[in-house]
């Protein structure tokens, strides 16, 4: 099953048949207090700087997060999305949690953009699913609800079922929907990298579709954190994840997701990997 | 005394397999539950947390030695509830994620965390609305109220439950103190009018100590 996401200018093809696409997660302001501090003094040079960073690193997709507290979300998600496209026709994840700055973010992009999210909860379904339907748009779909997050498989299974439904009752196709079945620290619960893992393979082989996942929570309070993720993001792609949220600007990362391909037989000659290693590491020729 | 710092060095180390036996002995022999309790168990967890603190040890380590702690705990707990007496609490801490919000993991962490420390903590859940805070932590005399925010859309929700516990009969009675990715000290404290903000578990216990003046 493919996913194909564009700008005006651009088309990415996610599938299982074809290598991993990463959507670049650094314009995200959670966590990264420069990036923050940008987005609230207007500074879009900055931002562009990391869309053009990650997009050199081989992000194929770019999120585009700007909840910043006290800010206009809305507002300053259009500006973002227009001084993104200024530098860059990659195709953009708009991604709040808020639906109004989705709807705002939406009405201003051209072409079919990839939301993020929608879950099983009802209010995020009424809300998320009419506008994708609306601006034929694919979109991120949590496998969680009204209940919680879960961590056993059979319940990420349920909740991306429902989703489905409810999706194809407007009209939304499933390839339309890219599922994140949600991975939480394995500090904190020893079971959940398994729980993650198993769900992505029952979700490939059930529903064939393709799926996302943000793969460095699975480290948080542990050591060496970048190497956690890496083995992770590997097991994860072996196991049906194709479209990782990531950050490819850190080598390991990059480096990750173009072996997993090369091991897929899905880079030629492995042309791929050794580019991205000239470009890394450009002192060595 | 040999048996009571072994008690000590299992919490410390998580031995979770030997910590009731451990314990079993040490009330055979007549220590008092409280001595046990507060003189060895929560030591072993401050000395936990400041080696939490300095990153020589990691969050499984600091879990298994707080649930090593609990074992423990549930070997004391007949006696205490027989003998009616109970342990001095710190304090009485009401923890929840805030409105629209369903992540759990973190606030947990903090639950096992201040429950080590000797602080009684009623976990009310996620996605609570602020009404629902002040009632909570009305109907259950509380000290503390820990907000968890891992979504930055709830932001207007951490403003609104700090402002409905604030302005509520309950007042500056009670401290509010604020965690999770989504929240910053500028922004819970200044901007919201929290009474602390804290960035992970041990810092948070740090916190409620100072609000009942204790550490």
């Amino acid at each position: 099953m493919q996913t194909k996401i564009s700008s005006d200018k651009k088309e990415v093809i996610i599938g299982h048949d074809q290598p991993v696409v990463a959507i670049g997660e650094r314009i995200n302001p959670t966590g990264r207090s420069k990036l923050a501090n940008a987005l609230e003094q207007g500074d879009f040079a900055y931002v562009q700087n990391e869309a053009l960073k990650q997009v050199k690193a081989g992000c194929q997709v770019l999120g585009i997060n700007v909840g910043v507290s006290g800010a206009d979300e809305a507002a300053l998600m259009v500006d973002t999305l227009h001084a993104v496209r200024e530098v860059t026709d990659t195709p953009l994840c708009l991604d709040s949690a808020n639906p109004k700055v989705l709807q705002a973010g939406l009405e201003v992009y051209k072409g079919k953009a990839l939301v993020n999210s929608v879950n099983g909860e009802d209010a995020k379904l009424k809300e998320v699913l009419p506008m994708v339907a609306h601006y034929k748009t694919a979109v991120v779909a949590l496998t969680m609800d009204d209940k919680g997050i879960p961590t056993d498989v059979p319940t990420r299974l349920a909740i991306a079922d429902k989703i489905f439904n409810e999706a194809a009752k407007l009209g939304i196709p499933t390839e339309d929907i890219i599922i994140d079945p949600l991975a939480m620290s394995v500090a904190a619960d020893d079971q959940s990298g398994l729980g993650a893992l198993d769900s992505l393979a029952q979700i490939r082989d059930r529903f064939g579709v393709n799926q996302t996942i943000g793969a460095s929570n699975i480290s948080f309070g542990l050591p060496a954190r970048r190497a956690i993720n890496c083995v992770f993001l590997a097991m994860a792609i072996v196991n049906g994840l194709t479209c990782p949220i990531t950050d490819p600007t850190v080598w390991e990362i990059r480096q990750t997701l173009l072996l997993t391909d090369l091991f897929h037989g899905k880079d030629s000659f492995a042309m791929n990997y050794i580019s991205a290693y000239r470009d890394n590491f450009p002192q060595d020729e | 005394m040999e048996n009571l710092e072994a008690i000590k060095e299992a919490v410390n180390k998580g031995k979770r397999k030997e910590i009731a036996g451990l314990v079993q002995t040490a009330l055979d022999n007549g220590t008092e539950p409280k001595v046990i309790i507060n003189n060895y168990m929560i030591e072993a967890m401050k000395e936990v947390g400041a080696r939490f603190e300095a990153k020589k040890i990691f969050v499984p380590e600091m879990m298994m030695a707080a649930l090593t702690m609990q074992t423990g705990l549930d070997v004391i707990k007949p006696l205490l509830e027989k003998s009616g007496k109970n342990v001095e609490k710190l304090g009485i801490v009401v923890m929840g994620t805030v409105f629209g919000d369903l992540h759990d993991i973190g606030k947990n962490l903090a639950i096992l965390m201040l429950e080590s420390a000797g602080f009684e903590v009623h976990n009310i859940g996620e996605n609570v609305p602020a009404a629902t805070f002040v009632e909570k932590a009305t109907e259950l005399n509380a000290d503390i109220v820990g907000l968890s925010s891992l979504l930055t859309t709830g932001d207007p929700h951490v403003k609104e439950t700090v402002a409905a516990i604030k302005n509520s009969p309950l007042g500056d009675k009670v401290k509010v103190m604020c965690g999770g990715a989504a929240v910053t000290e500028k922004f819970a404290v200044g901007e919201c009018g929290a009474d602390g903000h804290a960035v992970d578990a041990i810092a948070g216990v740090k916190l409620a100590q100072k609000f009942v003046g204790v550490g």
